[in-house]
């Protein structure tokens, strides 16, 4: 039998290769067949998990909620000190210093990663902005949101914390961050589907262990990590919970 | 729960009593010192069915001024401003209570006397359908927002009986 992994669409293009090479590790340390199939964007992933066309995935806790209530999946380890955070940026010349600058109105370059997006929209809360009083401009990639700001077609930018800290000094300098959050309890996971139940505890073990031996501990570095953390039912539970209060 | 400390207040403080939702009082030392909600961050904390607090997070022990050890198993009322009136916390009981994600503009009352304004969600945490506890979340909030808070608690304070 033959599974499939994917991942979240929002880590850095530069770690596609090392995805890979993580799942290679997989295969050889489970003893089974793995499929990784990235997908360009949250679209093309959603329509993978509509066709139960996932097992194995590396997800922000959005998605995960939907894959935990409604799917059944089970959560399995998450980065070791390493949170989800979202960045409010405006181009590096706006006359915009604070996020109680901003006005009704403004045009927010976003893409579909919607973690990222609820805590942005909570960060703009301060200024009385929410979705019916802002216009929005959906957007592929985080680079191509920073382009919106430089180009001065978007007034505001909303980047996952991660992404924005791997975009090129170049395109940083043209950009200025205005607040980033630090909630700290909130981070992606590793989740499988029911089907793949028989290897949960498997992959578990693996995983919290990857970075007890050379090989594991480079891979781990690889993907922007220093080591997993098992993660319970009840961890991923209450996350999903803490999501829905910012919904 | 027990009374507030005067040792441990701030400035030139008011005294007042307080009645909880469990029927007790508590003596409270208030003071007019703002704490401006830090850029970003989240308040979280976790309580039992009973409101009793069982995780906070460091945004939290921060905001309040108490030490982590002081404020695990203590009624979340420890919080509790006399400027908010008591229908404000009974609206949110029976929302939670009902299953339902309650919001509001809630004044928290420091440990110092001194306070500081957020804009608060509670949620229940429901298992197999059951109530295990509840989760707040409180945020940075509008000030115009609080403005009208405060406008329309002061009206529901003077028709307490």
């Amino acid at each position: 039998m033959k599974y499939n992994f994917t991942v979240s669409p929002d880590f850095p293009p530069e770690r596609i290769a090392s995805w890979y090479i993580f799942n290679t590790w997989l295969q050889k340390k489970l003893d089974i067949a793995v499929h990784l199939e990235l997908h360009n964007n949250f679209k093309e992933l959603q329509a993978s998990i509509d066709n139960d066309a996932v097992d194995i995935i590396y997800t922000n806790p959005f998605e995960a909620a939907g894959l935990v209530r409604d799917k059944g999946f089970m959560p399995v380890a998450t980065p070791q000190g390493i949170s989800d955070e979202a960045v409010i940026v405006v181009a590096a010349d706006s006359d915009v210093d604070k996020v109680e600058d901003l006005k009704p109105g403004v045009k927010v370059a976003l893409t579909d990663d919607q973690d990222v997006n609820m805590i942005s929209m909570m960060m703009l809360e301060p200024a009385e902005l929410n979705k019916d009083n802002i216009e929005l401009s959906n957007q592929d990639n985080y680079v191509l949101v920073a382009k919106q700001l430089m180009n001065k077609k978007a007034d505001v930018g909303f980047f996952y914390k991660a992404a924005y800290d791997e975009l090129s000094g170049m395109i940083k300098s043209q950009l200025k961050p205005l607040v980033t959050s630090e909630i700290s309890v909130i981070k992606h996971m590793f989740l499988v589907s029911p089907r793949f139940k028989e290897h949960h505890a498997a992959l578990q073990e693996a995983l919290v262990t990857m970075s007890d031996d050379d090989k594991g501990k480079q891979i781990v570095t690889d993907l922007g990590f220093e080591a997993w953390d098992k993660q319970t039912q009840e961890e991923t539970e209450f996350m999903i919970d803490l999501m829905d209060t910012l919904k | 729960m027990a009374d507030m400390k005067k040792q441990d207040i701030v400035g030139d403080f008011k005294e007042y009593t307080l009645s909880l939702y469990d029927g007790s009082e508590k003596t409270v030392y208030v003071t007019e010192v703002e704490t401006p909600f830090p850029e970003g961050k989240l308040i979280v904390s976790r309580t039992d069915t009973s409101g009793v607090i069982t995780h906070c997070n460091d945004a939290f022990v921060f905001m309040s001024g108490y030490q982590e050890d002081e404020l695990i198993g203590q009624p979340h009322s420890i919080l509790r401003h006399p400027d908010i009136p008591k229908a404000a916390f009974k609206d949110a009981w029976d929302t939670i209570n009902n299953k339902q994600k309650w919001n509001g503009y809630i004044k928290n009352l420091r440990k110092d006397g001194g306070f500081y304004w957020t804009f608060a969600t509670i949620i229940p945490n429901i298992r197999n359908g059951e109530i295990v506890g509840y989760a707040s979340v409180r945020r940075k909030p509008a000030m115009n927002k609080v403005e009208q808070a405060k406008a329309l608690y002061q009206k529901m304070l003077a028709e307490e009986p």
